[in-house]
């Protein structure tokens, strides 16, 4: 592999007839980067996923996975992907679906039945290996796709919405299989609305909404940086406020509350000493470190993509 | 490979689907009845000495064989169809095949996976139904059909047509769209080859080209009829008429068509699917 991007897209657009999907999609993946991709119902984030795996065509624009072209037989071969709706042929059992998908990416027969043995125990379903996949349950499902998608040990991951049929344990079984993926220097691509889940295992996230990358922040510099603060005092003259946009951004008033965005919590002494300054009464002055969800509906907006 | 491995998979979830059982013990029970009819019918004729009648014996098992075959031929064709409707559309709706299409094989490696794997469940059906049929016959009176092997390859002939326009109209359309299509089709050509006979039997030419536009549309009941011609027996040739016999006798030219329209169905099918959004 040439390229020091896993994922590499230039404009990467899709159009149904006249409904725009994916505006225009620019984003670089370095490798061994686990890799959020957010974004509102309808944002055009499956589509883009599509795009990338080659089971849509897109409508403008290019991209590279692996340093190969979109639909590459050779990447496809180091890519696994766990699809949002984990629908498989379910009349085969666990191990017969295994062995299949491992037939397909040319593995070898002794190589695959070992992988096998790993996958299923490292997920759990090793007491399940004979079972029809049509009676395993909603959890059971996602387990089985996601071993499925780790069979070929691939360099790059896509997991769409990985965890949205399990169960806490099962989350938590997901986080450490990204955490090992991440130590063995494996792309994942995560697309997922359960932010928390994303902040806990993601390096970098993208913001998308109609196929266009709003913005795309390192989760380390979003735990280290930008802090919302509440403060409690007695109601502030407007020319206060004014005063405050220097130290801080965001600034809105409740009565005898202010809150506001500071770039980092060592903003607050600055802060105290104006407020104190223009004569108010501090009661009390909360920081609060901002979540991905409060990023999320900053750069997003609460409109959704609706 | 690839191919092996889509036809390995596709033949399982028949036999896992219950579809191949299904068809198998329709086609069964119908070998039993047809048996158990010819037995009755058998039975009649050699107590109604037969030896005083102008028409040779043969005849008769020739005619009543050929019933049979028909409806074998009917029963492939419809079930040509009935399975492989979904096969693609099915897979395209529900999703499963975005599992299958993200790994490293190319499309065309899924639909000619699918051809070949239902094509020798077909070809089992032909063999155990026309087969059982044929032997039937054979050993309940001792009669051997002309023409057998010639025969039997055109049915399977026709069920392939039926079976790969299925297919190249799954690979485009849903499971109900590709059902109704198939059927007008096969009805379009079931009308058009009854249109021909009436009109060859009455010369008349425009009829008989009528049929024959319907037979370029959809030749599997062209293909038919020219079985069932190489399989009747001398004397019956020149009765001429019926479901089971052909007085306007499809060439060979129209054969070779058939082979054509199925070469050409399947690469629609593989376009269609390699270059379509799943």
């Amino acid at each position: 592999m040439s390229s020091e991007f896993a994922i590499e897209t230039q404009g990467l657009r899709k159009l149904y007839g006249d409904v725009l999907a994916v505006g225009g999609l620019t984003l670089q993946v370095p490798q061994g980067e686990v890799f959020g991709f957010l974004g509102p119902n309808g944002a055009g984030k499956t589509t883009s996923i599509k795009m990338l795996l080659g089971l849509v065509a897109p409508s403008a624009g290019s991209a590279r996975l692996l340093g190969e072209p979109l639909g590459s037989r050779p990447a496809r071969a180091r890519i696994g992907f766990l699809p949002e709706h984990f629908r498989f042929h379910d009349w085969l059992t666990a191990g017969e679906f295994l062995t299949l998908h491992g037939e397909l990416y040319g593995m070898a027969k002794e190589r695959l039945r070992q992988r096998i043995q790993e996958l299923l125990d490292l997920v759990g379903l090793a007491p399940f290996e004979h079972k029809l996949l049509r009676t395993y349950s909603k959890g059971m499902l996602q387990r089985i796709g996601l071993a499925q998608a780790l069979l070929n040990d691939p360099l790059l991951v896509f997991l769409d919405e990985p965890t949205s049929g399990l169960d806490p344990v099962g989350r938590r079984l997901v986080r450490d299989i990204i955490r090992d993926l991440r130590q063995k220097g494996t792309t994942v691509f995560l697309n997922s609305h359960l932010l928390s889940e994303v902040e806990i295992t993601c390096d970098r996230v993208a913001f998308i909404k109609q196929g266009e990358v709003l913005r795309t922040s390192q989760l380390k510099s979003l735990v280290e940086g930008e802090t919302s603060v509440t403060i409690r005092c007695s109601e502030p003259a407007p020319e206060t406020l004014s005063g405050l946009e220097q130290l801080g951004k965001n600034i809105r008033t409740d009565g005898d509350t202010i809150t506001l965005t500071v770039s980092e919590e060592a903003a607050l002494p600055a802060i105290t000493r104006y407020l104190v300054a223009q004569g108010l009464d501090i009661y009390a002055i909360t920081p609060q470190r901002l979540s991905l969800e409060d990023l999320f509906i900053q750069v997003v907006g609460t409109d959704g993509g609706l | 490979m690839g191919t092996w491995i889509i036809a390995r998979l596709t033949f399982r979830e028949a036999s896992r689907r219950k579809i191949a059982l299904t068809g198998l013990l329709l086609g069964l029970a119908f070998v039993l009845l047809f048996s158990v009819g010819f037995y009755y019918i058998n039975q009649q004729r050699l107590q109604n000495n037969p030896f005083q009648s102008p028409i040779p014996m043969e005849e008769y098992y020739n005619t009543i064989t050929l019933a049979g075959l028909y409806v074998v031929n009917f029963l492939i064709v419809v079930m040509a169809a009935l399975v492989t409707a979904d096969t693609l559309a099915g897979e395209i709706s529900s999703g499963t095949i975005q599992s299958l299409a993200t790994k490293p094989l190319r499309r065309s490696e899924i639909v000619l996976g699918k051809w070949l794997g239902y094509a020798i469940l077909l070809a089992l059906y032909v063999v155990l139904m026309g087969g059982g049929i044929l032997l039937s016959t054979l050993l309940q009176s001792g009669y051997s059909m002309p023409n057998v092997l010639a025969g039997l390859a055109l049915m399977y002939l026709a069920a392939l047509v039926v079976m790969t326009i299925t297919i190249a109209c799954s690979s485009r359309f849903s499971t109900l769209a590709t059902g109704g299509m198939v059927i007008g089709l096969y009805g379009l050509a079931f009308v058009g080859s009854w249109v021909e006979q009436i009109g060859s039997l009455m010369n008349s030419t425009a009829a008989v080209q009528v049929g024959i536009i319907a037979s370029l549309l959809m030749p599997s009941e062209a293909i038919w009829r020219r079985a069932a011609f190489e399989m009747t027996a001398p004397l019956s040739r020149l009765v001429s008429f019926g479901p089971f016999s052909s007085g306007s006798v499809p060439s060979t030219a129209m054969m070779i068509y058939g082979g054509l329209y199925l070469l050409a169905a399947l690469w629609i099918a593989v376009r269609q699917f390699g270059g379509r959004d799943l």
